[in-house]
């Protein structure tokens, strides 16, 4: 088991975002989370990478507890995220984006850096030789001198998921990766989310608006509305599900 | 702004390029020590550069927490009084016996200890500064700077063995010109290391989004104090120089007002930007002891109005170019090299 939730709830004063959800990722699975605004979806990705504290409940990390731990903490642990309002470095460069994710495994001190020694020499053309590879397997090779923040929409997504795979994460949360895009690029999309999975040894659990994403992707997705699972299992089982088309849909008028 | 496209022998042209200032120095150091150079040159001007160096140690170390980790820190000569004190200490009460010493090894002798109590000095009280700051970002981290600054002046105004207000007098002229120039070339070239390496990365990344540089694993408070630790230590630095310069410091000269010089020279020259630093320090000054000249031989009674000039520019910066005259860019030998 990949990333383990027990019993999560989170309360923000009287509103209770996320009130007792478990959850079980599969080492190699592709999960979402679905629900309408104001579900609590995001919350849920908060809880797990840390920047909220859970009122009650338990995460684990295949054996590692991550209840409690800092954000950085539980990155290190083997955890990688997306936002769903794409948070680049937007003044580095492309290349300087994934560099950076590789910052855990410099292999050099800051005295080493002072002095440029050998070593520093050997790691720092490993870290761009590295970089380079892992944008080529994004397409985004021949952006690298560019600032972040000038690619084009459906490139800065692409590249806040390879910074993410660049920190080698057990676990990739995707917030809502499919939000602003067309169909075509959603279409994109969803091929590069299976690439990942494929070329990378990893879970994948998505939080995500649009059905078809969801329903293309997932094996297992889990519906929450005003922080409570409502439904879980297979898509189509659970698109069928009256309490998830009530939710999506809004209440169904009483028979007169 | 932007990154250009770098080319290969930068390396080579860095390291040219401090070869060159200090093939300038050495000769000018030599022509004051055998007391010629007052008849080939006016001393004035070697006093200027030496100003100048000290103030491109200030501004360029200030640039790590300003431009590159994107904090805004008012405290910088709070930094540069520790450095300053330190050294004044060590120089005139604990090593005064050096004078058994040669001339030469006594001064170099002298100086690197005092220097480095300096830097260790600063560089403890940054790093005090930087747990302090933990969790505070934005406003409340220059609310807090600027407090510290505050404090320093304060408490040493109130410490009698430090001279008090009355300042610490007694002083060895242990700096000289060219001390200052070589100090001022490893500050920059250390910064530079730095800024183009891992930590630098991380320290931008900081700036650009902290809660994504967080997610990606980067511990913040450990990052935040590296380069507090670090600024802090080349202002201990340059404070260290300063004293042993002018023989003679005073707490006032440590407070928010020498903060703010050192602010408009780094937002004048450019943010992240270690070519900015050198740039906007060599125009400030030089505008500043033009404007005085021209002052003085003209419009006496306006001399002081100069004063009015660095708020000005300061103003007129953040109005048109906020990014400074070299903001994110480099002079081609301060960039990095392009790994194949």
């Amino acid at each position: 088991m990949a990333l383990r939730i027990e019993g999560l709830v989170k309360a923000f004063g009287g509103l209770t975002a996320v009130s007792g959800l478990n959850l079980d990722l599969g080492d190699r699975d592709i999960q979402g989370i679905i629900g309408p605004n104001g579900a609590g979806k995001t919350t849920v990705f908060n809880l797990i990478t840390g920047i909220y504290q859970p009122d009650r409940g338990r995460l684990r990390l295949g054996e590692q507890e991550l209840t409690g731990l800092a954000p950085d903490a539980i990155a290190r642990a083997g955890i990688a995220r997306t936002f769903q309002n794409i948070r680049l470095f937007a003044h580095m460069t492309v290349l300087d984006n994934i560099t950076m994710a590789l910052h855990g495994r410099a292999g050099y001190s800051l005295w080493e850096a002072v002095l440029r020694t050998g070593n520093y020499r050997r790691q720092e053309t490993r870290l761009r030789v590295e970089s380079r590879d892992h944008l080529a397997r994004f397409g985004l090779a021949d952006r690298q001198q560019e600032l972040a923040g000038s690619l084009p929409y459906g490139e800065q997504r692409r590249l806040e998921i390879a910074r993410a795979l660049a920190t080698g994460p057990k676990v990739l949360l995707l917030d809502e990766p499919a939000a602003g895009m067309n169909p075509k690029e959603v279409e994109e999309l969803i091929l590069l989310i299976r690439q990942v999975h494929r070329d990378f040894p990893l879970a994948i659990l998505l939080i995500e608006h649009q059905m078809p994403v969801v329903l293309e992707l997932c094996a297992h997705i889990q519906v929450l509305d005003f922080g409570q699972t409502i439904a879980a299992g297979a898509p189509q089982d659970v698109t069928r599900n009256p309490l998830v088309i009530e939710a999506y849909l809004g209440e169904a008028e009483a028979p007169a | 702004m932007g990154p250009l496209p770098t080319s290969r022998p930068s390396r080579l042209r860095f390291w040219m390029v401090c070869g060159l200032v200090l093939a300038l120095a050495i000769p000018l150091q030599l022509l004051t020590d055998a007391g010629l150079f007052p008849a080939i040159l006016n001393p004035y001007y070697l006093h200027l550069l030496t100003i100048i160096g000290m103030n491109i140690i200030l501004v360029a170390s200030l640039n790590l927490l300003n431009g590159y980790l994107g904090e805004f820190a008012l405290g910088h000569a709070g930094f540069m009084a520790v450095g300053a004190y330190a050294a004044a200490t060590l120089a005139a009460k604990v090593l005064p016996a050096s004078g058994a010493l040669p001339p030469i090894l006594g001064t170099v002798l002298t100086l690197g200890l005092t220097l480095a109590g300096a830097m260790l000095a600063a560089a403890l009280v940054g790093y005090l500064v930087g747990l302090v700051t933990f969790k505070t970002v934005g406003d409340y981290l220059a609310i807090i700077t600027l407090g510290f600054n505050m404090i320093i002046v304060n408490a040493i105004q109130n410490i009698d063995a430090l001279g008090g207000p009355r300042g610490f007098t007694g002083i060895p002229r242990n700096t000289t010109f060219l001390a200052v120039i070589v100090c001022t070339v490893l500050t920059v070239a250390i910064l530079r290391n730095l800024v183009q390496s891992s930590f630098g990365r991380v320290w931008v990344s900081i700036r650009e989004n902290a809660i994504a540089a967080e997610l990606m694993g980067v511990d913040l408070n450990r990052a935040k104090n590296q380069a507090f630790t670090i600024a802090a230590a080349f202002a201990g630095l340059a404070g260290g120089l300063w004293a042993q310069y002018q023989q003679f410091i005073t707490p006032r000269s440590f407070d928010y007002i020498k903060t703010t010089e050192i602010l408009v020279m780094l937002y004048l020259g450019g943010m992240a930007s270690l070519s900015g630093s050198i740039l906007g320090v060599v125009a400030y000054t030089l505008l500043m002891e033009l404007l005085r000249n021209l002052l003085s031989a003209f419009a006496p009674q306006f001399a002081e109005w100069r004063m009015l000039i660095s708020p000005l520019i300061l103003i007129v910066i953040m109005l048109t170019r906020q990014f400074g005259l070299m903001g994110n860019r480099e002079w081609s030998w301060l960039r990095p090299e392009r790994e194949s």
